[in-house]
């Protein structure tokens, strides 16, 4: 199963369902890792040991594989850290490994929903949704969800912001 | 409803003018860095005809744009070659503001901005009407927009404050561009003293650091020149300006978030300054309008005129941080309060300047919690409650206790349902 139900939550809302993005989010996230830390450091050793030699060489590597190493380990906690939980009159969204946090946003205050994905996300079936308030400070956004449950949130968040919409 | 209308008839002759004064001023700059082969005659004929043309093309412009006030909607069509009709409900205008540039006051001209929930920038900007006409015009549509029945004409506004200039002057000059010129001065002096030779140099170095303060001063002081606070139909009315005059307004229970600033040079004269942000209230480029709801005035008529704009009393914050958070905030970690009732959120913070922010609990758009590395480790969160404003972006309860910032949380959603309810 893709969402993870009822997993104890860590951080703070406990009497609630929180659910979670796919695991597939985390496989995006670290391919993302691979291409945007150990392919550029792959590049820079060689291009080191061409022009220093062997010894600069794999000191770009060990230095390559320990960054790698440490964005991987982030990107898997700040993947296990997202959450999102439905209550009556408000979304509760949490993120964060580093910085922790916790947005609660109410349906009768969405402005509007985005559903988006990237190709890697298409690839596994995966997208994001996000809320938007009259807020620029809101930062309610739900990444790797499954297309199904995607456009499930969006529909029923949109129903449900119209049924409560109040006024600015 | 009224019949089409048009825009003052002078517009295409202001327009030119402008088009004539940029004209020359280029024209002038280049002359100055080179001889070009063209005699000044001539050069003077093409931008007599070039402005010939921009008057025309602006005659033609004038002709074809017209505007007409409904019961519900304001409705613009202009357009040459694109037609464009607008239609801007009057149920979403948050303010409407009449600018009069100083060539456009000297003939009697005014230039009418509206905004409207969500506009990035002033929509359907009606520029230029008569002064009377951009006056009964924005008071009509504001009586609409909230409501009221009878569009009335205005009725003699109720000055409810009028900054003194002298008080201006004295605010501004104890404000903090000013205090870092006099630093910025004091080290040029040191400079001087220890080492001569250097102070030449040292003073030249020093203008492009000290400009930006300097004009900042001097802005400041010509749009917050004159600035008067009146009741009017719906809502408060403020003007100012000393070369450009805005009159705009604040309708009633518009206003999504009230800052009031007190700089740590005004402390001994118990003034502040407040500003207000209203969804909408353009903040666009250069001609972006000050959210000053006072540039600066006595604490308790401050307060007096909050109370008027958010309607009730406000929750003095008194309720402190932990002790431990000046690990996190060791600067101002005695500032930091809040103060929550039904209705409002008071949070309090800063160095320099106090900065107390007020948050109507019926706007706030949504809470976050967040706790920092750090701040987890001393066991403090922060939260924040957005609000629509664009300057003022809401309330943040900083560095509190987790489990107490947990149950405001809690506390302050409950609230906000309350009242956005009520």
């Amino acid at each position: 199963m893709s969402l993870i139900a009822g997993r104890p939550d860590t951080c703070r809302v406990t009497d609630l369902l929180w659910l979670h993005p796919a695991r597939g989010l985390l496989t995006v996230r670290r391919v993302q890792c691979l291409l945007l830390v150990a392919f550029p450091g792959v590049v820079a050793a060689a291009v080191v040991g061409l022009v220093s030699g062997l010894p600069e060489a794999a000191a770009t590597v060990a230095a390559t594989v320990v960054l790698t190493g440490l964005a991987l380990a982030g990107v898997e906690q700040r993947w296990r850290a997202w959450g999102y939980a439905e209550r009556e009159d408000d979304l509760l969204v949490r993120r964060g490994a580093l910085v922790r946090r916790l947005s609660v946003v109410p349906y009768g205050r969405m402005q509007f929903v985005d559903v988006t994905a990237g190709p890697l996300d298409r690839r596994m079936g995966l997208a994001t949704v996000t809320l938007h308030t009259a807020a620029a400070a809101t930062d309610a956004s739900i990444p790797g969800l499954p297309a199904a449950e995607a456009t499930r949130l969006r529909d029923r968040l949109a129903a449900l912001g119209e049924a409560r919409a109040a006024g600015l | 409803m009224t019949d089409w209308q048009r825009l003052h008839p002078l517009t295409p002759v202001l327009g030119g003018g402008k088009f004539l004064l940029i004209m020359a001023g280029l024209v002038g700059q280049q002359g100055l860095r080179q001889d070009s082969g063209f005699e000044p005659g001539v050069i003077g004929l093409i931008v007599l005809a070039a402005t010939g043309v921009a008057v025309t093309f602006g005659y033609v412009g004038w002709r074809r744009t017209g505007y007409r006030l409904t019961e519900t909607e304001l409705q613009v069509d202009s357009g040459v070659l694109t037609r464009r009709s607008r239609r801007v409900p009057l149920a979403r205008l948050q303010s409407v503001e009449v600018v009069r540039p100083i060539i456009a006051r000297v003939l009697g001209m005014a230039e009418l901005r509206l905004e409207v929930v969500g506009g990035g920038k002033s929509e359907a900007p009606l520029a230029y009407l008569s002064e009377e006409d951009a006056q009964a015009l924005r008071t009509r549509m504001l009586a609409f927009s909230t409501g009221a029945e009878a569009p009335e004409p205005a009725a003699d506004n109720h000055v409810l404050v009028a900054v003194p200039s002298g008080v201006l002057v004295a605010s501004t000059l104890l404000a903090t561009p000013t205090v870092l010129l006099a630093v910025l001065l004091v080290g040029l002096l040191l400079v001087a003293v220890i080492e001569p030779s250097a102070a030449l140099p040292a003073a030249l170095g020093a203008v492009p650091l000290a400009l930006p303060f300097a004009s900042a001063i001097i802005k400041r002081f010509l749009t917050e020149y004159g600035f008067t606070v009146s009741e009017s139909d719906g809502g408060l009315r403020l003007s100012r300006g000393l070369l450009d005059t805005r009159a705009s307004s604040i309708p009633d229970g518009r206003v999504q978030a009230v800052r009031l600033i007190e700089p740590i040079l005004w402390r001994s004269r118990d003034w502040v300054r407040v500003e207000v942000d209203v969804a909408g209230y353009a903040e666009g480029g250069q001609q972006s309008t000050s959210s000053a709801l006072l540039p600066v005035a006595p604490r308790s008529l401050a307060e007096a005129l909050i109370g008027r704009v958010l309607g009730g009393g406000l929750p003095v914050p008194t309720a402190a941080v932990p002790a431990r958070a000046r690990w996190r905030a060791p600067l101002s970690h005695r500032r930091l309060r809040i103060g929550l009732d039904d209705r409002h959120l008071v949070t309090t913070y800063g160095v320099l300047a106090t900065t107390t922010d007020v948050v109507p609990l019926a706007k706030v758009q949504s809470l976050r919690l967040t706790s920092g590395p750090w701040q987890r480790r001393l066991g403090l969160a922060s939260l924040h409650a957005d609000s629509a404003g664009r300057r003022l972006t809401g309330g943040v309860a900083r560095h509190r206790d987790g489990a107490e910032a947990r149950a405001l949380l809690d506390e302050l959603s409950a609230r906000t349902r309350a009242a956005r309810a009520a």
